[in-house]
Order: C-alpha cells, then sequence, then structure tokens
C-alpha cells in the first residue's frame, strides 16, 4: 500500500512517500509562504528518490488544516487532483493530529497549535497513550490569552507543540506549560504517512469528493454581510 | 514541442472552467461553472469565497470536460492553467491541479496568461482569422487595445488608466441598484432608455490609446443626485453609449492607424449588445472584418486557455513546475 502524504498548512511545505513498513523518501522546505512554487518539484524528487511512479501509488493523504488558507488550498487541490486523476481513495489528517503525532513520548497531555493570524490559533488537545495520542477536544481557533486560562484552569501539565506556540511564545510559557522546541513547530509529512498507513490498513479511505480544506473560519465577507442583514 | 490534445483550466476570478481543445482550435468540451450567485450578494467576487469554491468545483468540472469531450485521460498532451493577472488564491487552485495531473500523466505543463488567453477566443470561432488585427479587450478586470500582428506577437496599444469598463458598469448599476454582475442588467435596460437623452462625459476621447471611466461613472452619480427621478433607462443607455462611444472610436482609429484587416472583440464585456452592433457598424463602414465572438467565448472560459496553450507550447515548451501565480502579469508585449 504506498501512500503519497502532502502537507502545507503551516510555512513549511512538505511531501513524502511511504506504506506502513516505513517512509521512502520526503521533502520539506520553507521559503516564506510560497507552497505553490515548491509543491510540484518536491513531489516530483521524492518520486524519484523513492523510485516510484506516481501511477503506482494506491492512495493519496493530505493535511486537511487548520492552517494557512493559501497552503492548504494548494495542498488539498494538489492532493485531490492525483487522487483524482489516478482514481485511488484519499485519506484526510488534520494539521493539529500531525503535530501531537511525534510528542507521544511525553507523559504529559498534549495541546497543538497552529498560528490562525490575526492574534489567534488553532488548537486541539491530545491525551499520549501506549498506542499513540488520542485526540479528546475538537479542533477550534481561540485567542492564545484564553487558550492558556483554560489550560491553567485545568491545571494539568500541558505539553504546547506547533507555530502557534512559538509565535506566541509569551503567552504560552506559563507555570503547567512546557513549549515543545522548534522541531516540533511544524507538521511533518512523514507523520503524515505513517499516521495515513495505520488508517489504510483499517481502510479508513474516503473518496476526494469529501476532502475539504477544515478552515475553521467563515470568508470574512460572509460574517460581515450576515450581522449587517442581522441574520 | 506540438501536443494535439490540451486539457485547458481557468479559474483567475470567479468562474471556474475547464475544457479540451484539438489541435488549438477544436473545442471538443468547454465546461464553465460561475460562482455570480454566490457572489451577487456581496455586489462584486469577494476573493476568499471564490478561492474556496474553486477547490470545491474544479475536479468536477474537469471530470465532465473531459467526459464531454469523449477522450481518454491517457490521451490528453498538456495540461495547461491560467497563472495570472487574477486574484492569487483563486489562481493558485487551477495552477496546483495542472501541475498536479501533468506529472501523473507525465505531459507538459502549460502556464497562460489570462490576457493572451481572451485573445485566442476569437481563433477557436475563426482560426482563419487575418492578422494584423486591432482587438479591443474590454471585462470586469481589463481595458486593453491590442493590435496583433502575428500569432503570439502583439503590440499594446493603450489601456485605462482608472477603472476598467466593466468595473464601470458594475458600479454604476451598484450605486443605482440594479443588481449584479451590472453589464447585463444595463445592457437590459440600455434597451428601453433613449441613449441621447443625457450627455456624459467621453473622457480622454481625442487623446492618445488610453481610456478612462472613472468620470463617467461620476457624471452618472452626480445626474442621479441631481435628478432622482431621471428615467432609469434613460439613465442607462446614455452611460453605456459613453462608454461604448469611447471604446469603439479608438478600436476604429487604432484599425486605420496599423492597417488592420479587421477588429476583434474580447472579453466579458464583449458580450454587450450595443458595443458589438456599434463595432459591426464601424467595421461594415470602414471595408474591414468584425469579429465577435461568441458570448460564451467572450465571459472566462478554459477553451481560450487550450487555444493560448497549443501556441505557447510551440513556441516555449513546457513551463517549468515551480512557477507560481502572477496576480498582476502582464501581457508578454513582442516586437
Ligand atoms: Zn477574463
Amino acid at each position: 500500500m504506498l501512500i503519497l502524504g502532502i502537507e502545507s498548512a503551516t510555512a513549511r511545505v512538505g511531501c513524502a512517500i511511504g506504506s506502513l513498513e516505513g517512509v521512502l523518501a520526503s521533502a520539506h522546505s520553507s521559503r516564506g509562504r510560497r507552497h505553490a512554487e515548491a509543491l510540484a518539484p518536491q513531489i516530483k524528487f521524492i518520486a524519484e528518490q523513492a523510485g516510484v511512479s506516481l501511477r503506482e501509488l494506491d492512495a493519496v493523504a493530505v493535511d486537511v488544516g487548520p492552517g494557512l488558507y493559501t497552503g492548504l488550498r494548494v495542498g488539498v487541490t494538489t492532493a485531490l487532483s492525483i487522487a483524482t486523476t489516478l482514481r485511488v481513495p484519499m485519506i484526510g489528517v488534520t494539521s493539529l493530529d500531525l503535530l501531537a503525532f511525534p510528542a507521544a513520548l511525553t507523559d504529559r497531555k498534549i495541546v497543538a497549535v497552529v498560528d490562525a493570524r490575526r492574534a489567534e490559533v488553532f488548537h486541539a488537545s491530545y491525551q499520549p497513550g501506549p498506542g499513540g495520542v488520542q485526540r479528546i477536544s475538537e479542533p477550534a481557533v481561540a485567542r492564545p490569552g484564553d487558550l492558556v486560562a483554560a489550560i491553567e484552569a485545568d491545571g494539568e501539565p500541558v505539553l504546547v507543540v506547533g507555530d502557534g506556540a512559538a509565535a506566541h511564545v509569551e503567552v504560552f510559557r506559563g507555570a503547567h506549560v512546557e513549549v515543545a522546541d522548534e522541531s516540533f513547530a511544524h507538521p511533518s509529512a512523514g507523520s503524515l504517512v505513517a499516521l495515513a498507513s495505520a488508517r489504510a490498513q483499517r481502510e479508513e479511505f474516503v473518496p476526494p469528493d469529501e476532502i475539504e480544506p477544515l478552515y475553521l473560519r467563515r470568508p470574512d465577507a460572509e460574517a460581515k454581510w450576515e450581522a449587517k442583514a442581522g441574520t | 514541442m506540438t501536443a494535439d490534445l490540451i486539457l485547458g483550466i481557468e479559474t483567475s476570478c470567479d468562474e471556474t472552467a475547464a475544457a479540451i481543445v484539438a489541435r488549438g482550435s477544436d473545442v471538443m468540451s468547454s465546461v464553465v461553472s460561475s460562482q455570480i450567485e454566490l457572489h451577487r450578494r456581496y455586489g462584486g467576487v469577494v476573493p476568499e469565497v471564490a478561492s474556496r469554491a474553486h477547490v470545491e468545483l474544479l475536479m468536477p468540472v474537469v471530470a465532465q470536460a473531459i467526459v464531454e469531450a469523449g477522450v481518454e485521460d491517457r490521451e490528453i498532451e498538456a495540461v495547461a492553467a491560467t497563472h495570472g493577472p487574477g486574484l492569487v488564491g483563486a489562481l493558485l487552485v487551477g495552477v496546483s491541479a495542472a501541475k498536479a495531473m501533468s506529472m501523473v500523466w507525465d505531459v507538459p505543463f502549460v502556464a497562460i496568461n489570462h490576457l493572451e488567453a481572451h485573445l485566442y477566443a476569437a481563433f477557436l470561432e475563426e482560426p482563419d482569422l487575418e492578422m494584423p488585427l486591432v482587438i479591443l479587450l474590454v471585462s470586469g478586470g481589463h481595458t486593453m487595445l491590442i493590435v496583433m500582428e502575428g500569432h503570439l506577437r502583439y503590440r499594446v496599444l493603450g489601456g485605462t488608466v482608472d477603472d476598467a469598463a466593466g468595473e464601470a458598469f458594475d458600479k454604476v448599476a451598484r450605486y443605482m441598484n440594479l443588481g449584479y454582475p451590472g453589464g447585463p442588467v444595463i445592457d437590459e435596460l440600455a434597451t428601453q432608455g433613449d441613449p441621447a437623452a443625457i450627455r456624459f462625459p467621453r473622457a480622454m476621447a481625442n487623446e492618445g490609446w488610453d481610456f478612462s471611466f472613472s468620470g463617467v461613472k461620476t457624471a452618472v452619480v452626480n445626474h442621479v443626485r441631481k435628478h432622482p427621478d431621471a428615467d432609469v433607462g434613460d439613465v442607462a443607455a446614455s452611460f453605456q453609449e459613453a462608454v461604448i462611444d469611447v471604446l469603439v472610436d479608438k478600436a476604429r482609429d487604432a484599425a486605420r492607424e496599423v492597417g488592420a484587416k479587421g477588429l476583434c472583440l474580447a472579453g466579458g464585456v464583449a458580450a454587450n449588445s450595443r458595443l458589438r452592433e456599434k463595432t459591426l457598424d464601424v467595421c461594415a463602414a470602414d471595408g474591414y472584418r468584425a469579429f465577435l465572438p461568441s458570448r460564451a467565448m467572450c465571459t472566462d472560459n478554459a477553451a481560450m486557455v487550450a487555444a493560448a496553450a497549443w501556441w505557447r507550447l510551440q513556441v516555449d515548451g513546457p513551463s517549468p513546475l515551480d512557477i507560481g501565480a502572477d496576480p498582476s502579469l502582464r501581457l508578454p508585449i513582442v516586437g
């Protein structure tokens, strides 16, 4: 079961090809927010490195967000186009799940946070366990201060992962909060392939038309229009 | 390099479109999914709303284009997409999809300039158009007067210094609460009015090849404010006449100056019935060919993207995969 994983939810863009046995090749790059320029050449490169043709893929996995809207659209569209063209199924994984995944060895509760701009973060909480991490809250958007206040009120020791912590480091560095280092700041395409392979094993696929970016916010114009219309 | 069968993709603004075109002129399918209804309540195209809709609509539109063309995936020899000018987030959806499909099929990816694509819309219906040709490209985003001397060889004579012609229609329609988009509404209302009822200004009428439409828009606003009971049909017809007078007069002068064999309309405003009628009149009077693409080919579509790609691929070869979107891309000016 050969899977291509694409992830572009943060300032970093990455892709990997692999299976349950492991990752055959992966690439990541950070050139500001230029996801569209970087992604296609990277996919071509890893296919060559792995010695596989894209036609051999059995499924396409994608980080559906939350994250940078333009980055998500580039990643999701690329993944959708490859899967549709190959007529293979897809697996969507959230950026927050991908961030929590490599932190499974901690004994603290994990809070994954992605920078949402406009002084907000996307977040979700996880409980580490023997089989990996278990998500215990739905992805949501919040002000960093409010999120930290909730963590403090909870009282449990917490490990914070993701670029949302780096963007608001003064807010997050509190009594019960440990902020993970830079290596935990971005979702990894390797983690995506690992998580997706496990789901593929359980046949948890979806057809391409069920994959869409997880925006978590409505377009501003829509919110403003509805406020004005009084609905 | 040539590719007989090209899949074109267009997502620069509020139309999600895909088409299959053979040899740059034979339209085997052209599917356009318009987002007008999504944007209507905002009175204009909202970039974030447009980008989200493109992600949702593009793959079904591409699938439909392939089915309607009756071709197999493996027969497609190149994939082309508009990479500018336009809304950056919207453009990136089409560009990303085209690159991805070209990689899977192992065929060339071709990045196309949206303006160049509009110029090629005419050749889809009339592959033997003689050049030099004067093309008046008028849409919600652009107003340009172009001389096409040969394939991929053109000179931009002039453009708008402020609003695009279509933008002026939209703004006037919005001010007068006529609805969105403004072009078709004003076109329709104008048929019930007198184009000579109000004399609105013809800006820059005798000054070079550039256009300006913000003055006439302001004049309409002032007139309606002063005369709230003015007949809507008269205002619409008089405004439309002022815009079209300047457009056609300049295009006519340009055709004369360059010894054009014909005058051609392109872009969404080219669907305007008064513009079409007046263009036919001057061409008949001056003795050269008028070419008015069908309304479907005037507005944004992907067949014109595939047509331009057929020519581009022969000259430039495939585009690199690291190309992005360029929201302010200009027409490459050659010669
Ligand atoms: Zn256009």
